[in-house]
């Protein structure tokens, strides 16, 4: 059968890492998968080596936008390790607050944007406006919606005062309602299990040998979490579950994420209802020479920054490593096999930008142009239609 | 097996290929190796033990380059980091690929970013920079000199 090149991509830099897919089709079918990286190179590693530790705290929050906070914990933990400092308990739980804050509206973001490729617009809008909750409370917290630049090496910058606890506590219980709702709504569909179920399947053997992370490789039957395995923050004093599940496919990935956006809940109001009194910073004075490694789980899998000092104000090499740099890859193992039109909610289904979604065309190997982005995400949205006209549902 | 017993047990097994151990603290260990002994040891660490392959990281040491090879074993909450250090007249180490394929793009990023050169990688071409990024300049190395004075990318903060 002919073979059809499909370029997806480059950019699209509504979230992180824009990215160019080409993929090679026979028919419907995709055959040969390659990604090219570079679009958004900053250069941050680079950047990193000419601001002191405290300056990099900043630069590392502005990696990404909607995980913003994961990589200043990495970082600041990465610095902590040089001295083997432990951050005042106190430090622990706001940062475990802002953390899983934002595991809940990044979870609710990916949730919204896939129903939107699966053509439940219903389901992306309640998410969204779900997470609007979540920000406002973010912004009681620590000034913003989004960068809270709340860390810094040895602790934290701003302190939760006692009376606004109480109406985070309320805004963070009003969204439970709806989240039951939602997680109804698709986990029970049958026509969004029809199309997710079986779909994209990663195998627990390729996610330990892609090193996949976080809810990626937990609904791949990995059961591998930095909160519980390496635990850090408030993590080891607050009673939650890990969500593994065992199929790999994107249903699973979908379930992983809704369930662990109610143990966030349940993270955040125990931290706050339990608050230790103390000190907020350690209050370091220099960093001596020496090397320095964090990892934190952020909503997406591990962040992972290295961090050596020569003794100055500088770190002398600081290397950084988002989860999707290791998630990404997997999807090589996920894509081929499948259709064009699941191909759309295989590439969210890792949670990376959806620049791989939104700008794709599909061109046969004359170069003419077939399809643009919004028409693979109309088939895909088709796609269900067909489905639950079959099934006779509304 | 407890923390203890997989330390003294690398130590043990690989006698000959450790040139310095480093026990820093209770959740990280640096061990440095002979170069030659890099894909042995990691493949004993990825497969025997069951960690994860976390990240590489090269670096410029001035006299010579470090690269991080960072597994982190979950079950005993331990990041063990092998160092190797490469010759600056002899940039070149086995590929982990053939082992997992989780090191195919870091790879691909230190051969980039330091023209450090991995035998028996698949597919080590361009990754990130642009695709009119001079060959032979590495933006991480330390001698590294803007090349272009005109380009607002190289300038830095």
């Amino acid at each position: 059968m002919a073979r059809t090149i499909i370029p997806i991509g480059p950019y699209h830099p509504l979230q992180e890492e824009p990215s160019f897919f080409t993929l090679t089709v026979e028919g419907e079918r995709v055959v040969a998968v390659d990604v090219e990286l570079g679009y958004n190179h900053r250069g941050i590693e680079k950047l990193s080596e000419r601001k002191t530790f405290d300056q990099s705290t900043f630069l590392v929050e502005r990696i990404c936008g909607i995980c913003s906070t994961s990589h200043p914990f990495a970082y600041t933990r990465a610095v902590e390790d040089i001295i083997s400092l432990e951050v005042p308990q106190r430090a622990k739980y706001i940062r475990t607050i802002i953390a899983e804050g934002e595991r809940i509206h990044s979870h609710l973001l990916w949730l919204g944007l896939a129903g939107h490729f699966l053509g439940y617009n219903t389901v992306y809008m309640w998410a969204w406006k779900l997470r609007e909750e979540v920000l406002d409370a973010m912004e009681v917290l620590s000034g913003n919606r989004n960068n809270y630049a709340m860390f810094k090496p040895g602790g934290v910058r701003r302190d939760i005062k006692a009376s606004d606890i109480p109406g985070v506590i309320k805004k963070i219980d009003s969204i439970i309602p709806t989240l039951v709702m939602l997680k109804k709504a698709v986990m029970d569909d049958p026509v969004l299990g029809a199309r997710t179920k079986g779909i994209g399947i990663l195998t627990k053997e390729d996610a330990i040998n892609y090193a996949a992370l976080g809810p990626t490789s937990r609904a791949s039957g990995v059961a591998r979490d930095v909160r519980k395995d390496c635990p850090y923050g408030a993590y080891d004093r607050v009673n939650w579950e890990m969500i593994v599940t065992q199929n790999g496919d994107v249903f699973d990935k979908l379930v992983v994420r809704v369930l662990e956006t109610f143990e966030s809940v349940k993270i955040i109001k125990h931290c706050l209802l339990n608050l230790p009194n103390g000190e907020i910073d350690a209050k370091i004075k220099n960093i001596p020479p020496g090397e320095g490694i964090g990892h934190i789980e952020a909503p997406r899998g591990e962040a992972f920054h290295y961090v050596r000092s020569d003794g100055t104000n500088r770190p002398v090499r600081h290397k950084m490593r988002a989860p999707t740099f290791m998630n990404l890859p997997t999807y090589k193992a996920t894509v081929i096999g499948q259709t064009i039109s699941d191909a759309t909610i295989i590439f969210a289904a890792i949670d990376p930008c959806y620049s791989c979604t939104e700008r794709m065309t599909v061109r046969n190997t004359k170069g003419k142009k077939l399809y643009n982005g919004e028409d693979l995400i109309r088939l895909s949205q088709e796609k269900t239609a067909k489905i639950k006209s079959k099934l006779g549902v509304k | 097996m407890e923390r203890e017993k997989v330390l003294a047990d690398i130590q043990e097994r690989f006698k000959a290929d450790i040139v310095d151990f480093f026990d820093k603290s209770p959740a990280r260990a640096y061990v440095e190796i002979k170069p030659s002994s890099l894909v042995k040891i990691s493949s004993y660490i990825f497969k025997d033990l069951g960690a994860r392959f976390g990240i590489a990281s090269g670096l410029d040491a001035r006299t010579q380059m470090e690269i991080l090879y960072h597994f982190i074993c979950e079950d005993i909450n331990l990041v063990i980091s092998l160092r190797v250090k490469l010759d600056k007249s002899k940039l070149e180490i086995d590929s982990l690929v053939p082992i997992f394929k989780a090191a195919d793009w870091i790879e691909r990023e230190i051969y980039e970013m330091l023209g450090i050169n991995f035998k028996g990688h698949p597919d080590l071409r361009k990754f990130l920079l642009p695709e009119d990024w001079p060959k032979g300049v590495y933006p991480l190395r330390a001698d590294y000199k803007e090349w272009d004075d005109k380009a607002i990318r190289d300038r830095g903060a």
